[in-house]
């Protein structure tokens, strides 16, 4: 059969049942990617005959004869597609991975159809960007600035690997072939709580093309967590890599390493297992009730505190005495809010790829967010010496938590170890949302007192977590839950009870927000309602009440503590919300009576890293050529600390971006780094990138003074020379006559997660709801955000864009849904919508005027926390819409239509 | 994505080439269903693009559909001024969630076999009164309204090995009034509910379709436009367990809007 794939015709013979998504990967063409392979999220697209497909939905054998164009066939004889000029403009994308089909998308739209955006571009989802700096793309609007010498820090620059990203050359994990590579698939339980009594699987073996089934006998007998922090304890050994008992539907009971995908899957359809079925628990209350079935009675060692009653932790602390503030309060408030289980939705599933080198060590590929901790993870679980294994990401899609895990490393490195050959194991998106991890669904039960003139008296909390079938992360998320979501407030008197329960639901994990997601709804919904019931305006109510600078950071907890605010914007944020919301600026209200109308906001104040353990290491050094050679070992994934970190080297250099080299994110390259999660891109690791850079200025200078005799302090570099006084050294020439003193050219910091400065987020809405119907309209968006010194303004400007469409996407509609069997009914993006361009307005954005004191230039945190108060600002809008207050989340009109019926 | 399991592909150009049918083999029209799941137990995939059938045939009886017509091609297609209803078409082709770029692959017949309640193209031939003429593997072809064919969630009355050859919608059924109402719970969404009225000009009667809502097609007649209280009672009769529970909205929301957009259809066709 004949084939034409971007202009190179040739003849092959797909597999009967092959789509043109595989088979053009197949041939090299590895622009064409997977989000969803079921048609939903257009990642895949390519042109047939000039028309736009989902390339995965698109039989092979029909394409014969026809042409087809992909990303890489988009350029021609070198020269960008006008649409791929306007993406790399607009830097309409973070981590890239849906570039290429949005880009196929776009360019294929007439004028007429651009003109329609929302409806033409749904068939592509992005989960990174919020769709505003695509929209600027399709609208010739370009935001990239020129990297000039001294100015990198506060200036637009692109991603060093956009160009990639928009001609589809940049490697993401699957992107890759090794010779004798060999594919893993595996079976998964299809009940929530199970024994294992009997896995036969010979048949399996049989089948030809079929290397190595693996059950739970195969496995290494040691219980480790799959969650990633630089402190394993943190969270409960209660996982092996292969278990005897199933705890959730879709847990994985047996794997298979074949020739290819397809002999993996039937293999895994050969395995017959007897299990004894158990009962299974699903709602966290029950969970903890006498009787409840068990799912995990370890020993202590496992640091679960009380398998008995499925609590992975119990948190309670205190603050002060809150019984006393609440006899002291003229008014209380009380609530119960309901958060969902939100699927991360990265749109490159869990990957990675293991193999073997000559010298015996092991080699990982892999679509992590902390690859230091999956190495010593993969070291203690098969023993073997840590200088052995090699972990390392190419280009990440996407993470947003979901791949500080470790969920796929550790199969694909047994079957390595068991065949000798490189094994790969990509997620389906379907596996994403029954067996990656999700956000914690937490029930907060609030209780908030307060004096007549709004002072607060006391607040407390109860929170019960949903950590799923395993603990990771259940217990740093349900700390954080209890106290980031209130060190905003000034107040004497806090308390906070909390438990991470186990129940037969697929694990929850880390996701962006971190557990204050959940609990701040809570706390700015009961804010709300405090001020209606004090007749205050709630911007009144929160500016008697929030921290001021000089104010220790405090929550529950008893004791010191080494959060920080390193600097103060949070006034200036209400200040820009405020003014926003009176303008008259947006939508105006849909015409009719049905249509009612209200504002509401909320506030935020964030720790810019974790307390568990967080430390980077940065080495940089001066080349013979006159650049610079950076590399730590922070991953990137769309959070763009990639560019930042150059920016930050090249303003201490005063130089420009262009002449820093920089690895990261690879364990043999690269000195030691936490990992990128907790908002530390910024605030850790760019910190010891400015804190090495300053000592590398410091030594150039000091051995230009010494070269040329000019006092040092009338030395100074200047992009790729330091001018001496009246005689200016080229870099150059100065690393060829300090062959003496090179090692003073090469230096290395460490930067460590304390103190830990805070950053600060106020989201406001002006919304209009339809009384009847339940439709919730957005008809303007604002965002305040202190990140301090904003370092890349247009980077920052879409990471609160992204992280704000997400908030809007899992406040409005998202919601994994399981029914009474623990199965999840939506594991696919046509059932589980995540936000489509159409579904997301334009925020408008403002950032503070801050220098924070810890942080590197003086910036922090700015991708992670704008999540955080959109729920509970839509809560509040609503609220002030409706007179009614709504306490369980999504607000999709279905949920919310009775509630509102009750108006009329 | 990749169906393993098939071995086998047939490309027949008539109807008649097509032999041996047998469990484990599946009729290929856009595959853009097929191809979105996995499909363990099928092995055989038999093309109907190789059949050729025109797609759409107007006469002055009507428009024929053929099954295999790519949804673009029906919301392409220009109708003569008189089909005053034909904006339908055009409206439900955008009531897909897909993408456009579906319609280039995924055709009429495979929506409607799919008898998904939210299927538009459902929604559109049940609502212009159409019929629909099944090729059986043995003997007559048989025809019967579309509102008949679908029977529940994704169930309808084709036997295995069965074909659907064509929908036809009749001219008197394309030159009527119409409204149409459609909610769905994300912007441009799957459809919560997709209600359609039709009213002839000639004679009054007044046609309710409801779709997306209910399981199956739901469609009230009535002789002259009806009262309010009507097309209560009319609606009243569906018991709530015949409306759909899914992540698209829940069946009590299905149901009020149901009401709420019939009256306005009643209303807008009084007019």
């Amino acid at each position: 059969m004949s084939y034409t794939i971007n202009g190179k015709s040739f003849d092959a013979e797909p597999r009967p049942g092959q789509c043109l998504r595989t088979f053009a990967r197949d041939l090299g063409w590895f622009g064409v990617k997977k989000g969803c392979d079921a048609g939903d999220c257009g990642a895949c697209t390519v042109w047939l005959d000039g028309k736009p497909v989902h390339s995965c939905l698109v039989p092979a054998f029909r394409a014969e004869g026809r042409e087809v164009t992909t990303i890489e066939g988009l350029a021609c004889d070198g020269c960008l597609h006008p649409m791929q000029q306007s993406f790399l403009d607009a830097q309409a994308f973070q981590c890239g991975f849906c570039a290429a089909g949005m880009i196929m998308t776009s360019a294929s739209l007439s004028d007429e159809q651009k003109k329609d955006l929302p409806f033409h571009l749904k068939g592509n989802l992005c989960r990174c960007t919020g769709y505003h700096a695509i929209e600027d793309a399709l609208n010739g609007v370009a935001s990239v600035e020129e990297d000039r010498p001294g100015h990198a820090c506060g200036s637009s620059l692109q991603n060093p690997v956009a160009h990639d990203i928009v001609v589809g050359t940049a490697r993401y994990t699957a992107d890759v072939k090794m010779e004798g590579m060999l594919h893993l698939k595996v079976l998964r339980s299809p009940h929530a709580h199970a024994n294992i009594l009997a896995i036969r699987t010979e048949k399996a073996r049989a089948l030809p093309g079929v290397h190595a089934v693996f059950t739970h006998e195969d496995v290494p007998e040691r219980p480790y967590t799959s969650a990633l922090h630089d402190d394993y304890r943190v969270d409960p050994d209660d996982t092996f890599v292969l278990d005897d008992v199933v705890r959730h539907v879709g847990q994985r009971v047996a794997a298979v390493v074949a020739d290819s995908e397809g002999i993996a899957e039937e293999a895994c359809r050969f395995i017959e297992v007897d299990y004894e079925i158990l009962p299974a628990v699903f709602d966290p209350e029950k969970a903890m009730l006498p009787g409840a079935p068990i799912l995990h009675n370890k020993e202590f060692t496992s640091r679960i505190q009380h398998g008995n009653r499925n609590i992975f932790l119990k948190i309670d602390s205190e603050y002060g005495n809150v019984e006393a503030g609440f006899a002291e309060a003229d008014v209380i408030v009380e609530g119960t809010y309901e958060s969902n289980k939100v699927s991360h939705a990265h749109l490159e599933t869990h990957v990675a790829v293991a193999s073997l080198s000559d010298d015996g060590r092991l080699h990982v590929r892999s679509s992590s967010q902390a690859p230091f901790q999956a190495k010593s993870k993969l070291s203690y679980l098969f023993g073997i010496p840590l200088e052995h294994v090699h972990v390392y990401t190419e280009r990440v899609g996407g993470g947003f938590g979901g791949k500080q895990e470790m969920l796929c490393e550790e199969l694909c490195v047994l079957g390595t170890l068991k065949t000798g050959r490189p094994v790969k194991w990509e997620f389906t998106r379907e596996e994403e949302f029954i067996a990656g991890v999700s956000r914690h669904p937490m029930t907060t039960q609030i209780k908030v007192g307060a004096k007549n003139d709004g002072t607060l008296t006391a607040i407390q909390l109860r929170v019960v977590s949903n950590t799923g079938a395993y603990g990771n992360h259940g217990g740093e998320t349900l700390a954080a839950s209890l106290s980031q979501s209130l060190q905003i407030y000034r107040c004497d008197n806090m308390q906070g009870t909390g438990y991470a329960v186990y129940t037969n639901i697929p694990p929850s994990g880390a996701f962006r927000g971190y557990g204050s997601s959940q609990t701040v709804f809570a706390v700015e919904s009961a804010m709300g309602d405090l001020a209606r019931k004090l007749g205050m305006n709630l911007m009144e109510l929160q500016r008697k009440n929030v921290v001021v600078p000089g104010d220790a950071v405090h929550s529950i907890w008893e004791g010191p503590s080494d959060a920080e605010m390193g600097s103060y914007g949070l006034d200036q944020c209400m200040d820009f919300v405020e003014e926003a919301l009176v303008s008259g600026r947006g939508e105006t209200k849909p015409e009719g009576d049905e249509w009612l109308e209200g504002k509401g906001h909320a506030v935020h104040m964030h720790d810019c890293i974790p307390p568990t353990e967080q430390r980077s290491e940065a080495h940089i050094n001066l080349r013979e050529d006159g650049t610079y050679y950076l590399t730590n070992g922070f991953a990137e994934m769309g959070n763009g600390t990639i560019t930042s970190m150059r920016q930050v080297a090249a303003s201490v250099l005063n130089t420009t971006a262009s002449r820093i080299e920089l690895v990261n994110a690879d364990t043999d390259k690269t000195p030691y780094d936490s990992g990128t999660f907790s908002s530390v891109g910024t605030s850790v690791s760019c910190k010891s990138v400015s804190m090495a850079a300053e000592i590398l200025k410091e030594n150039i200078l000091r051995l230009a003074s010494g070269l040329t005799g000019a006092p040092p302090d009338q030395c100074k570099l200047v992009d790729d020379s330091v001018v001496c006084g009246s005689r200016t050294v080229p870099l150059t020439e100065l690393f060829a006559s300090v062959s003496d003193a090179r090692h003073k050219l090469h230096v290395m910091r460490k930067a460590y997660g304390s103190p830990r400065t805070t950053c600060f987020n106020v989201h406001g809405f002006r919304i209009a709801v339809n009384k009847i119907t339940g439709e919730i309209c957005i008809l303007q968006s604002v965002h305040a955000a202190d990140a301090g010194t904003i370092l890349n303004p247009m980077q920052c400007r879409g990471q609160v864009e992204g992280a704000v469409a997400q908030g809007i996407g899992s406040s409005l509609f998202e919601r994994m849904v399981f029914d009474a069997n623990g199965k999840m009914v939506n594991p696919a993006f046509r059932n589980y919508r995540i936000s489509a361009f159409a579904d997301i307005p334009r925020t408008e954005i403002f950032f503070a005027d801050t220098y924070d004191a810890y942080g590197p230039l003086g910036a922090k945190s700015a991708g992670e926390t704008p999540i955080i108060p959109v729920a509970p600002a839509l809560s509040n809008a609503l609220e002030d819409a409706t007179g009614l207050r709504f306490d369980s989340l999504p607000f999709s009109a279905d949920r919310i239509f009775a509630k509102l019926a009750t108006l009329s | 994505m990749d169906l393993n399991t098939i071995t086998e592909i047939q490309r027949p150009s008539r109807v008649e080439d097509v032999k041996d049918w047998h469990a484990g083999c599946a009729y290929l029209a856009g595959g853009t269903w097929l191809f979105s799941e996995l499909q363990v137990n099928t092995h055989t995939l038999i093309d109907l693009e190789t059949l050729k059938w025109p797609s759409l045939t107007a006469t002055a009886a009507g428009l024929e559909i053929a099954a295999t017509c790519r949804v673009i091609e029906l919301e392409k297609f220009a109708a003569p001024a008189a089909w005053i209803a034909a904006p339908l078409l055009s409206e439900c082709c955008h009531s897909f969630l897909a993408s456009f770029k579906i319609w280039n692959e995924a055709t009429v017949g495979g929506n409607i076999i799919m008898s998904l309640p939210a299927g538009p193209m459902t929604s559109l031939t049940t609502a212009l009164e159409g019929e629909i003429t099944l090729w059986p593997r043995s003997g007559d072809p048989r025809t019967m309204p579309v509102v008949e064919f679908v029977t529940g969630n994704n169930k309808n009355v084709l036997k295995p090995g069965e074909l659907v050859r064509s929908i036809f919608l009749p001219g008197h059924a394309l030159k009527k009034k119409h409204a149409f109402r459609r909610f769905t719970l994300t912007h441009l969404g799957r459809s919560e509910t997709l209600i359609i009225g039709t009213r002839c000009p000639e004679h009054g009667e007044f046609i309710l379709t409801i779709t997306a809502s209910t399981l199956r097609p739901m469609q009230f007649h009535f002789e002259g436009v009806p009262t309010a209280a009507e097309v209560r009672a009319a609606i009243d009769g569906i018991p709530l367990d015949q409306y759909l529970a899914d992540t698209h909205g829940s069946p009590e929301h299905r149901q009020h809007l149901t009401y709420h957009f019939s009256e306005q259809i009643r209303q807008e066709l009084s007019a």
